[in-house]
């Protein structure tokens, strides 16, 4: 869990990255896409191992969380969780969930059209359209509130998991504080800019 | 004071049990917390009533025989103690208190608050000692000298008394703590170094075989252990995992 969430985070810092051009540059944006959207090596390397990996971590979320119930199988009648452990640590199957049904909605907004656009219709490449098709999917208000009220999950998410994983792989000494502080940075401040590139697009297209 | 008591009544491992409320009063701050339930088995016994099962030996925090869920927690809403050193003065008067046995698969319910606990024993046997020669001829163990910043963290790794409180608290019902704790206390050690890869891989699979849950680190068993294991046990035991799963 821990491997593959830490290697999510890589995949969300690069995603954030290249979108957040969207706003600087269209110009760099739909270079950065058509780039990503037609190297081989992101293409058949890269995607089946982000699609493995996505794949790899909520399986195994499920898994354990079996695991988990199972090795409590009378509930107490009184249990205050809330008393040793945030709410993010409590509750990462339920953050998991919502961002997993995001990336439902993600895929057939974005990942589906792509499939579409190269390899069932075929057509003719077009380095400049994926501005455009951004944009678009952001004129819906009922879509961006989706997508903003899934980055608070993806927050809450992240909050608990990123410096969890660092735990769980054995990370924990005198640098542990300030990596801390990191984790919840990057928890935080990655999910708003999401939330600031879809309003942006948004609010522009009025 | 007075106060009602809502206690877990089970006759045995394979009945059903049930909350049963109990008003008490006459109950003194000044008592422990055992002395409220011993006060509480006298009036029961008095009625011709079965009283309450318990597990309790000590009664000054260092067995870690003492294991009941107290209002939602581990050995109460105290930090750092054991129920045996838990104090009715944490309590008000006219509180309704709820008492449970310490639940996980891994700890079945002998009787009432009772639980049997062995599974921990099972995996102290599978690694948490050190195997040394004793016919006579035994190094001293001061002959060989410990980082001090090593000594102290091994010691603080030893002070687990294995109450299963942070079994007993874990959403997960976890062990974690415990096993990372008894990993810890040797691994930091020359003398426990050398049997490290072993003793780490046999205790972790015994600790599976219990049936014990995963960590998800929570940080929960950290809060509610009595002697205030730390969390770094638990990185330390993930260290010593992937390094002798590396190994094989």
């Amino acid at each position: 869990m821990a491997l593959s969430g830490l290697f999510l985070v890589v995949f969300l810092t690069q995603h954030f990255v290249i979108n957040m051009t969207s706003v600087i540059s269209p110009a760099t944006f739909n270079s950065f896409s058509h780039f990503m959207g037609n190297n081989a090596v992101v293409q058949f390397l890269l995607q089946p191992i982000l699609i493995f990996g996505v794949v790899f971590h909520f399986v195994m979320g499920f898994v354990l969380e079996l695991q988990n119930r199972k090795a409590r199988n009378a509930k107490y009648t009184n249990y205050k969780g809330s008393a040793n452990a945030n709410w993010m640590s409590r509750n990462m199957i339920l953050s998991g969930i919502v961002v997993l049904s995001f990336l439902g909605l993600h895929f057939y907004d974005f990942w589906v059209p792509e499939m579409n656009y190269k390899y069932v219709e075929v057509l003719p490449l077009d380095p400049d359209r994926y501005y455009e098709e951004l944009i678009h999917k952001f004129e819906s208000p009922v879509r961006v509130g989706i997508y903003a009220l899934s980055f608070v999950f993806l927050a809450l998410h992240l909050l608990h998991g990123f410096s969890s994983s660092f735990q769980s792989v054995g990370f924990n000494n005198k640098y542990s504080k300030g990596l801390q502080v990191f984790t919840k940075a990057f928890a935080l401040l990655i999910p708003l800019g999401f939330v600031f590139i879809a309003l942006y697009h948004h609010l522009n297209a009025f | 004071m007075k106060l009602t008591l809502k206690v877990w009544r089970q006759a045995n491992a394979t009945a059903s049990g049930k909350m049963v409320t109990y008003p008490i009063d006459e109950v003194s701050p000044d008592m422990s917390f055992l002395e409220m339930m011993d006060v509480l088995n006298e009036q029961l016994i008095q009625k011709g009533e079965d009283p309450v099962a318990f597990d309790h030996d000590c009664r000054e925090g260092i067995c870690g025989m003492c294991s009941m869920f107290i209002n939602g927690e581990a050995h109460g809403p105290d930090r750092l103690v054991t129920t045996c050193q838990l104090h009715m003065r944490k309590f008000k008067d006219g509180d309704t208190i709820t008492i449970e046995p310490f639940r996980a698969k891994a700890f079945p319910v002998i009787k009432d608050l009772a639980v049997d606990r062995s599974a921990f024993d099972r995996i102290q046997q599978a690694g948490g000692f050190v195997s040394i020669n004793t016919s006579g001829n035994t190094q001293d163990a001061n002959a060989i000298p410990i980082d001090k910043h090593d000594a102290d963290k091994a010691f603080d790794a030893a002070t687990c008394i294995g109450c299963g409180a942070c079994v007993a608290t874990c959403k997960n019902a976890s062990a974690m703590l415990f096993v990372s704790a008894k990993v810890s206390q040797y691994a930091l050690l020359p003398q426990g170094k050398v049997e490290a890869t072993d003793r780490v891989m046999n205790m972790v699979t015994q600790m599976d075989e219990e049936g014990f849950g995963n960590c998800t680190n929570t940080g929960a068993c950290e809060v509610e252990c009595p002697k205030g294991i730390s969390l770094e046990n638990i990185a330390r035991m993930n260290r010593e995992y992937l390094t002798a799963s590396v190994k094989g």
